[in-house]
């Protein structure tokens, strides 16, 4: 029984340091394709056209979102939206996509 | 069933496909119809319509050696292949081919730096390699050298300078392809090839010296279907130590004459960068001004006379220009001072000094500059086209029409009131005013460059956005403009008015695609040349 715990346990801290290492290539993936529109500071189209659309109901950079869930974070980057075209697999693979939602959906997560 | 290229039966594209699989890896072949869509026009004026461009397949190789099979492949199969470098080319087509059921040589992968020289300044790059990545490399090793960038950073620098793309550095380096060295390409038949000194085993000199020895070929792969790109050679600018801006404002309308000499004469000496001309009057996203407004308003238009009125009264000025000055600072500070002396026989004409920056800039310079033209790849064009304040319903991306004209004041009011009058013409809001100015990204021409608007839902507003274009397109012909780059929904047409000698130059490529590519399977009617067997029959 204690064995089985224990197994369990282990099983339990992989699958954490698993979901740590993909939220953190899921970040490196934002800072590559992400940030340059997303961002702080001026000249973000991709903060300005969010600041316009919500303003101030949601914070306007996406990383400081708590309300994407990794489908809608899918949906975006597959599927584009206004002047943001969508992005082929050999840009963002689909377990570099997974990895990217899961960093979006870290406080979302949290709030859940 | 999915969309099949043109004149190939299921099983022979099944045959094939199982082959690039077998080249280049089963994850890097996409076929499914959720993929193929991925390699749409994101920008594309037939959204949604029976003559948007669709694809059959996409390969991703990682090599030269993987292009050269796929290109074997599809040969054997005529399958027609259209390569894309980073797909990031929105306007002018994105990663769509002009033949729709072409199977997309996605290039992506292929995004090794070669080579940086910071001594001889000098990259030799593959062209999966976008702008931010060439950015990025120069700042981590802490290279001393600088490449002159196009607006969006995400592009290839081997895609834009193919396209003819443009920057907003200092001179030729400005115009991507004219400071290209050396190419590697992979022809139609397979063959890898080297250009210029690149073809000499052992060459030091590849991304240095253009030509070699014998004819020079590399513009027959510029904006064309003759062969695939797989390396290419630039020439780099010195990182400058200093940077300065001036600006010099003119008072009448018709000074924008001298004020275009002025800045012709200290551009093709070498002493400013890129020229910036503009209008204090008017522009870009500027605050509305009613009073102009109201004048611009009145019955039968405004009159000169009016407007420079109205931009004495004002204290504005009626036309502008910005010099940059690149290099030591004492040497910068020095051309600010010739350059006021070029332009002070203008009645009226007022100077500005503008920014300062002696390198490494600070992060608050670096937030405030013009980040392009100190050769820092960012995203922020999309600003102008993104949702704002000012813009609170933005379209869904743009066509560019960019007609090249004289770099000359006559040529800039000449092409204001040839191009406003098509828009009163065609009963629509214009994109031209008295104050409108073109680029000046190419080094020896102005471009006066439109964004015009498309949708993905909106499929009357796209049809009366193509009507526009072609009028333009049309219009601009009969005075001698012809467009420098332009979506595939446009070559045929814009191609169509370089006609000199019945089509000579036409016919010329032709003769040359036959030779080369006889089974037309690259790039189908890209730039209005067509295969031989589609000639005549494929129009858009």
């Amino acid at each position: 029984m204690w064995a089985l715990i224990g197994a369990l346990g282990v099983l339990s801290m992989n699958a954490v340091a698993a979901d740590a290492g993909q939220i953190e290539q899921g970040k490196q993936v934002y800072q590559y394709w992400c940030w340059n529109c997303h961002g702080e500071g001026v000249g973000k189209p991709g903060t300005q056209a969010l600041t316009a659309k919500y303003k101030g109901s949601k914070p306007a950079i996406l990383d400081q979102r708590t309300d994407l869930t990794p489908a809608v974070t899918k949906i975006f980057v597959r599927k584009g939206v206004s002047i943001m075209p969508f992005f082929r697999k050999t840009e963002i693979t689909d377990a570099q996509l997974d990895a990217l939602a899961a960093y979006l959906a870290r406080e979302h997560a949290k709030v859940q | 069933m999915p969309l099949l290229p043109p004149n190939v039966s299921a099983t022979n594209f099944s045959q094939a496909v199982s082959q690039f699989r077998a080249v280049v890896g089963q994850e890097w072949v996409f076929t499914s119809d959720d993929d193929v869509a991925l390699y749409k026009d994101a920008y594309s004026p037939f959204w949604g319509e029976k003559e948007e461009i669709l694809v059959s397949a996409a390969v991703a190789p990682s090599t030269a050696e993987e292009v050269s099979q796929v290109v074997r492949i599809a040969n054997t199969f005529k399958i027609p292949i259209y390569p894309i470098s980073t797909g990031k080319n929105l306007g002018y087509g994105g990663s769509a081919p002009n033949l729709s059921g072409s199977v997309v040589l996605d290039l992506k992968r292929l995004n090794r730096i070669i080579e940086v020289d910071d001594k001889r300044h000098f990259a030799i790059v593959e062209p999966g390699v976008a702008y931010f990545d060439l950015y990025r490399h120069i700042q981590e090793k802490g290279l001393r050298v600088q490449a002159d960038v196009p607006d969006p950073g995400w592009g290839s620098l081997i895609g834009n300078a193919l396209d003819h793309g443009v920057g907003y550095g200092f001179g030729g380096f400005r115009d991507h392809f004219y400071s290209h060295c050396g190419m590697e390409v992979v022809l139609p038949n397979g063959d890898i090839v080297r250009t210029g000194m690149g073809a000499l085993p052992g060459a030091k000199t590849w991304a240095e010296y253009h030509y070699g020895a014998g004819p020079y070929v590399d513009g027959l792969f510029s904006q064309g279907n003759f062969g695939v790109v797989t390396k290419m050679g630039f020439h780099l600018l010195p990182a400058p130590e200093a940077y300065l801006t001036g600006t010099v404002i003119v008072p009448k309308r018709n000074d924008i004459i001298p004020l275009v000499e002025g800045g012709n004469r200290l551009e093709h000496a070498g002493v400013i960068g890129m020229p910036e001309y503009g209008s204090p009057l008017g522009g870009f996203g500027g605050p509305p001004d009613p009073e102009l407004r109201s004048i611009l308003a009145k019955p039968g238009g405004a009159s000169v006379a009016e407007l420079e009125q109205h931009a004495e009264t004002t204290n504005r000025g009626f036309f502008s220009l910005t010099v940059q000055f690149y290099g030591g600072e004492k040497v910068v500070r020095a051309q600010w001072e010739y350059a006021k002396e070029v332009f002070a026989g203008i009645r009226g004409v007022k100077f500005n000094e503008g920014d300062f920056i002696k390198f490494p800039a600070t992060p608050e310079q670096l937030e405030k500059a013009h980040k392009v033209a100190i050769g820092v790849p960012n995203m922020s064009i999309f600003t102008i086209g993104a949702r704002s304040a000012f813009n609170p319903s933005p379209t869904d991306g743009h066509l560019w029409f960019s007609p090249i004209i004289p770099k000359s004041g006559e040529a800039i009011l000449e092409a204001q009131d040839v191009f406003m009058k098509v828009f009163r013409d065609m009963n629509m809001p214009s994109l031209v005013s008295p104050f409108s100015v073109p680029a000046t990204w190419m080094f020896r021409a102005f471009v006066f460059i439109m964004g015009l608007p498309v949708y993905r839902n909106n499929i009357e507003q796209n049809k009366k956005t193509r009507e526009l274009v072609k009028h333009l397109i049309q219009v601009g012909a009969e005075h001698g403009w012809g467009e420098y780059r332009t979506p595939p929904a446009f070559q045929q047409q814009v191609t169509d008015a370089y006609s000199y000698n019945n089509h000579a130059l036409r016919r010329l490529h032709e003769t040359l695609k036959d030779a080369m590519d006889p089974n037309g399977i690259i790039s189908a009617g890209r730039y209005g040349i067509w295969p031989k067997q589609m000639r005549g029959q494929t129009k858009v």
